[in-house]
């Protein structure tokens, strides 16, 4: 078994065993870290830096940094908060993402972080790139215009062979989820479903299913992201 | 000389629009718009969102009466995914749907008659416009008690429409084929029995003393009521099956300045054999008519009005013997003048509180079964009863569940027409022969819009000093004289 070691975040003495991530150990210690592009159960990207601390004094992502021994992590500061805060206004600006008609709200990680770092109104210009909604699969629909390629679908959505059924396609800015042609036909009823789950956004919709959750019995209606913490 | 008279913004209505008197060399009126400035473009964005998004995208064209588009949306999207048009969801879910949406009209009417038009009618329409607002109802001794019954009343409505829409503004309660929640049972005691007055009985005893408060300067001012502005039109709303008042649901029905059926109790997913639409270039907002009578006939009104002359009854006793009252002031006839808006509007005021009472005291309010579902359908209407008139959602979705078409007409745009042609009236009798324009007499154009309760966008209110501005032009169009207040 791995040994244990010390470490603190913002001060506090902490422990965990060596190999766990700053992101993992700081959950083991109830101290919460913001993430958005990670999902439990699938290694870690650091796609978002979101997650991002201050490792010994260096700017790094808690999802993909091993703790080690005597390790001193910076994590709920007004700096930082402040930079995970540009960071999800950057994510806002560079989609479509009009809250008041999508079905996630209520449910939708980037609106919670949103609520979370007190975002009133994003300080960078809105790019209003031109997206569209492919709606071409039987069981589920994509809209572009709020996906922040966070590739959980990619990462989390695979068939019996472990192949993944959404795939990135093109490059830069021009880059967008796709479902592989090949295995199109793979996505089952659960897999479909649970690309809707793992998708933190409303970016993958089930057809026909929005908006059955009533206000106030969504995800984030009664307490903060990372309140569970 | 020639003038033109422009009074922009109109005050005290929902949403942006403007008034233009076009006054001859004789002092004569010779034409009179109401322009319709805003441009919206739901029908157009929302093509290509996936069906199920608009009821809760579509309302937001409102602030005041989002229920009504989210239900309308609601009722098309039903006929989309088979669920029946109008009579096949689960009775939780209608009578849901239906408590939503007396609650919508219950604070609608109250907000306008109360705030919006008691101002008018309790402080003279000449009255120092400092004066002729709510604000000063609000800080009047005679009429305090008027404000907060106002505001309560629509936070009793606002109330009933979180407790069914999940919120108060812009909720979203109504899905395709029924609704995503009930009500719960602790919901209901609190509207049915708790504390004065935020309760369904003060409602309804409140609803009788605003009609008692209209009846009395009814009688103090009968001549003004009357003949204020009054032409004859058709009128065309939804009815009940059995001819009742019902404002969720029902068949189109229209009938003539006689009171002559001209549309029988069609089915609305038909409305497009019945009803036209032209577009004028001066305006936004376009101009409806039935097609069997043309475009110069066959405009008509809809609303509080039109409802009560096409309706044979209102199914809730209170509100009934209110009916017969009115109905009696015209031996029976369809009334024609435009201030018993005010009079119609407040019998429903009675009757949605009524409505909400009988919906509130059945055991299905607090059902579970919610949502039903049939054979897909690309092509839906959804028709109800907003608080200002009939409303049009039409829908078409292509195979991928993506909408590639809608067609919104929208009660004010109904009332087009109608409005237009109570602001000539109301213009040449204030203005003819007038040397100069005053204040008071473009309020009086601006009372007659008002009685329609339009709502031209989503909500934009003025309190205290009305932003109105005049401008006086020669025959060719040059500027002579400004007044802003």
């Amino acid at each position: 078994m791995a040994e244990l070691n010390n470490f603190s975040i913002d001060g506090v003495k902490c422990m965990a065993r060596e190999g766990t991530s700053i992101l993992e150990a700081a959950r083991q210690n109830g101290i919460y870290i913001p993430t958005l592009c990670n999902l439990d159960g699938v290694p870690p990207k650091g796609a978002c830096r979101v997650c991002s601390v201050k490792a010994n004094g260096k700017l790094l992502t808690a999802c993909t940094t091993k703790i080690s021994q005597g390790m001193e992590v910076e994590n709920d500061t007004p700096g930082l908060n402040e930079l995970r805060k540009s960071i999800v206004e950057m994510l806002f600006v560079e989609g479509n993402h009009l809250c008041p008609s999508c079905e996630k709200s209520g449910d939708c990680e980037l609106q919670a972080l949103a609520y979370r770092y007190g975002m009133t109104v994003p300080r960078y210009p809105y790019f209003y790139p031109k997206r569209v909604v492919d709606a071409s699969h039987p069981k589920i629909v994509k809209d572009h215009n709020r996906c922040i390629m966070c590739k959980r679908c990619v990462r989390a959505i695979k068939d019996k062979k472990g192949r993944s059924i959404f795939v990135f396609l093109n490059r830069g800015f021009e880059t967008k989820i796709y479902i592989d042609p090949e295995l199109a036909g793979k996505l089952t009823d659960e897999l479909a479903r649970k690309s809707v789950e793992v998708c933190p956004v409303g970016a993958i919709m089930l057809r026909g299913e929005g908006f059955k959750t009533p206000f106030g019995k969504r995800k984030y209606d009664k307490a903060p992201i990372g309140s569970d913490l | 000389m020639a003038q033109k008279v422009t009074i922009s913004p109109v005050t005290r209505v929902e949403g942006h629009g403007k008034v233009t008197i076009h006054i001859n060399g004789q002092g004569e009126v010779v034409q009179s718009r109401l322009h319709i400035v805003e441009f919206r473009g739901f029908e157009r964005f929302i093509q290509g969102r996936p069906y199920w998004e608009a009821p809760v995208l579509v309302q937001r064209l409102c602030g005041i009466c989002p229920v009504s588009h989210h239900l309308a949306a609601a009722k098309a999207m039903d006929v989309i995914v088979g669920a029946g048009t109008g009579y096949g969801l689960p009775p939780t879910a209608e009578k849901i749907r239906r408590l939503m949406h007396y609650g919508q009209i219950f604070q609608s009417h109250a907000l306008h008659f109360f705030h919006l038009a008691s101002p008018d009618l309790l402080f003279g329409i000449d009255a120092d416009p400092e004066k002729r607002n709510v604000i000063a109802l609000a800080t009047s001794p005679e009429y305090k008690h008027l404000a907060v019954q106002g505001v309560m009343m629509r936070k009793f409505g606002q109330e009933i429409i979180q407790a069914t829409a999940g919120k108060k503004i812009h909720g979203n309660g109504a899905i395709p084929g029924g609704v995503n929640k009930s009500l719960a049972p602790e919901e209901r005691e609190r509207f049915l029995n708790g504390p004065e007055p935020l309760q369904i009985d003060k409602m309804i005893s409140w609803a009788e003393e605003a009609l008692a408060l209209f009846l009395d300067f009814y009688g103090k001012n009968t001549d003004m009521v009357d003949n204020f502005s009054r032409f004859p039109s058709n009128h065309l709303s939804l009815v009940g099956e059995d001819g009742a008042l019902d404002l969720y649901h029902g068949r189109l029905r229209a009938v003539d300045a006689e009171g002559k059926k001209i549309l029988n109790d069609i089915d609305y997913q038909e409305y497009l054999d019945y009803i036209g639409e032209e577009v004028r270039s001066w305006s936004y907002m376009k101009f409806p008519f039935l097609t069997g009578l043309g475009k110069e006939k066959g405009w008509y009104r809809v609303g509080p009005l039109a409802r009560l002359n096409t309706c044979d009854f209102i199914p809730t006793p209170r509100a009934q013997e209110a009916f017969e009252h009115y109905k009696s002031r015209t031996n029976g006839k369809p009334n024609d003048m435009c201030m018993h808006t005010h009079w119609a509007r407040l019998i429903e005021t009675l009757f949605a509180a009524e409505c909400m009472k009988e919906l509130l005291e059945d055991e299905d309010i607090t059902g579970s079964e919610l949502v039903t579902a049939g054979k897909k359908k690309l092509e839906g209407v959804g028709l109800l009863e907003a608080p200002r008139g009939t409303l049009f959602h039409h829908y078409r979705i292509n195979r991928n569940d993506q909408i590639e078409m809608a067609n919104l007409i929208v009660s004010t745009t109904n009332n087009n027409q109608p409005m237009n042609e109570a602001v000539t009236q109301v213009a040449r009798k204030q203005m003819n022969g007038q040397k100069t324009i005053t204040e008071p007499m473009m309020n009086a154009v601006e009372v007659a819009i008002r009685a329609y309760d339009p709502c031209l966008s989503c909500a934009t209110h003025a309190i205290g000093k009305m932003p109105l501005k005049l401008a006086l032009y020669d025959s060719k169009c040059r500027l002579i004289a400004r007044r802003t207040r």
